[in-house]
């Protein structure tokens, strides 16, 4: 292996070599930086995944003892799954349509859409902490704003924080609520949709409903791709709302992923078995990942390689 | 109506005398929904903060009375400083900035920039291979490398200070130098080609051609680095934890526990407000002055890809 590269190397012209060299040069920053902190950090926490550790004392190695336990015998890391994938399954999606219909909407003929645009983006920029102290105030079943206008509109409080049942549907709401930045990539897409195909349709006596189903979606299919899985990665790691909202209660009942990892690395000090619930993660993660790029050749449409093939 | 293709700009419309006429009533009943529809979604973007903003101003008689006061009567401008002085938090801004957003994103811009060009501007033998796994770390979550890092960190007594914080920045961000080598790829090599004639060298281009020429892009790069390093929650609550040493964030949050912990204390949610607000601003008075760098940068990550 070595002998061919350094044939390889040998063989290079001057140019080639300078190349080489000055390639290798200015990536550098970003070739020891992977290694430092990708490569380096990844097979650690296979090994440290292996252990008991608590930081103070060295590592013990007991083997997949942490992997066995969490699947077999723990009972928040049930109930913590569930959570997630009830979020990831919902909280994606629900804000990729969110964002989509905030782009279409943004992208018909209105006055002052510059104005909208920004104001329809604004939550996405406002830091994660603040926003969570707002909503907790504003969701707060004695003093919050939502419950009194119920009250004042002769309706009953509703304990949006407070009940387990109700608590991750108002996450969802807040989720949707803050996709200014899918929503200003959506918004791009879609004008640059070419307005031929729609004058075409309209030509065939297609309908805004057929337009929107048979055009836009599909010309939009490879940004949604990434829309989604850009929010499916994010929320495997949903962590600074739930944890300043809700702190992961009532009753466990926002008790994700994330949380549990800070926890018992950060505060019962089980780095061996965060390390362990990481690469479950990692895993998990890649497998979503691969199964969504192979899925998706069915339902995204590429309209370049139309144009080369 | 959505996509309707008539060769008539929007505003145009309602310029002309008479405009209503030429509409039909299903027409009139859409447009009446639309902006029905979009002045709901703007008051529920705009509302919380404005909550956040007026209640900043209440006293504890405004904050418990029933129904809630929008605007309180009178409104008391001195929660501002009283709540900025109620802990430390020119201490809290003194860290934010300068010991975590100004040097991370110093280190983001030119480590990304050098990367970038490396990926962009130069021809080498394993280049693409090394871009595509760059891109790749992309969707590493970063809570499956931290542990470790952790570990490495408090190893080496970094814990409790900024360098775990910062010195990573300076390795290059995989986000960045995508949208930066998709900058440089739109720069024509004659360019380079002209300046290595006249005997510049692949540093001198960088600096003295290829980045005045990204000037806005670089700008990108800096807000969005500033910004996040501002947001940023969950890295000092991690590495920088200890109080001389918080970030806004994580005084926000002890302000936060403290107005809970005893219950009903005077001027808890005002306070909590106030300070809410105060960190709230200059990312509002950053995106006012650059909103298209915004736009533009997030358009331009999320969509050549």
């Amino acid at each position: 292996m070595t002998v061919s590269v350094f044939r390889g190397f040998r063989t290079l012209s001057y140019r080639e070599r300078r190349n080489l060299l000055l390639g290798v040069i200015f990536t550098s920053p970003w070739l020891i930086g992977f290694l430092l902190w990708t490569v380096y950090p990844l097979l650690a926490a296979i090994y440290y995944s292996l252990t008991r550790y608590d930081i103070m004392r060295p590592p013990i190695f007991i083997g997949l003892k942490n992997y066995k336990d969490l699947i077999t015998s723990d009972e928040t890391f049930r109930i913590v799954m569930h959570n997630t994938l009830y979020w990831v399954a919902l909280s994606a999606p629900s804000g990729v349509i969110s964002a989509f219909l905030m782009a279409t909407l943004l992208n018909t003929r209105i006055l002052g859409r510059s104005l909208f645009r920004a104001i329809f983006f604004f939550p996405a920029i406002v830091p994660v902490f603040v926003t969570a102290m707002v909503w907790r105030y504003l969701l707060n079943i004695q003093y919050g704003a939502i419950n009194a206008v119920l009250q004042e509109l002769g309706l009953s409080t509703i304990p949006f924080l407070s009940n387990p049942q109700l608590v991750k549907p108002t996450l969802l709401v807040i989720n949707m609520w803050a996709q200014g930045n899918a929503m200003v990539i959506f918004l791009a897409t879609l004008q640059d949709v070419p307005r031929s195909l729609y004058e075409a349709a309209t030509v065939d006596g297609a309908n805004a409903w057929h337009k929107f189903w048979h055009i836009t979606i599909p010309m939009c299919s490879p940004v949604i791709l990434f829309n989604l899985i850009m929010g499916f990665i994010g929320s495997f790691q949903y962590f600074t709302l739930p944890w300043l909202l809700t702190q992961g209660g009532p009753n466990r009942a926002t008790e994700f992923y994330a949380l549990y990892l800070y926890r018992n690395a950060f505060q019962w000090l089980r780095m061996g078995k965060a390390a362990a619930l990481a690469w479950i993660l990692f895993i998990i993660t890649v497998v979503f990942t691969v199964i969504l790029f192979r899925t998706s050749a069915r339902f995204v449409y590429y309209a370049s390689e139309e144009e080369r093939g | 109506m959505i996509h309707s293709s008539s060769p008539t700009p929007s505003w145009q419309i309602w310029t002309r005398p008479g405009w209503w006429r030429k509409l039909s009533i299903s027409q009139v009943i859409v447009e009446i929904l639309k902006y029905f529809i979009l002045i709901t979604l703007a008051v529920s973007f705009l509302l919380p903060f404005f909550w956040m903003a007026t209640s900043a101003l209440k006293d504890d008689s405004q904050v418990y009375t029933f129904p809630p006061v929008w605007i309180p009567r009178p409104a008391h401008w001195n929660n501002f400083p009283d709540a900025w002085n109620f802990l430390p938090f020119n201490l809290y801004l003194f860290n934010t900035v300068v010991k975590y957003a100004v040097p991370s994103t110093i280190g983001t811009v030119l480590s990304s920039a050098l990367v970038a060009y490396g990926f962009a501007r130069i021809r080498w033998p394993g280049r693409d291979i090394l871009f595509s796994i760059c891109l790749m770390t992309m969707m590493v979550p970063g809570q499956v490398t931290l542990i470790p890092l952790f570990i490495t960190f408090k190893k080496m007594g970094w814990v409790n200070t900024y360098l775990p914080l910062v010195v990573p920045a300076y390795f290059g961000n995989a986000y960045f130098i995508f949208m930066l080598r998709q900058f440089f790829r739109t720069i024509p090599l004659e360019l380079s080609d002209a300046a290595r004639i006249d005997g510049a060298s692949e540093f001198a281009i960088l600096f003295h051609v290829i980045l005045p020429l990204v000037r806005p892009a670089l700008a990108v790069v800096a807000l969005f680095q500033f910004m996040w390093t501002w947001n940023d929650y969950f890295g000092p609550l991690i590495y920088v934890n200890i109080r001389p040493q918080w970030t806004l964030a994580l005084g926000l949050e002890h302000l936060r526990n403290q107005a809970t912990q005893v219950g009903t204390k005077v001027l808890a949610y005002p306070y909590l407000m106030a300070v809410s607000t105060i960190i709230t601003l200059p990312i509002v008075l950053l995106f006012f002055f650059a909103q298209r760098t915004f736009i533009e940068g997030i358009t331009l990550t999320g969509m050549k890809g």
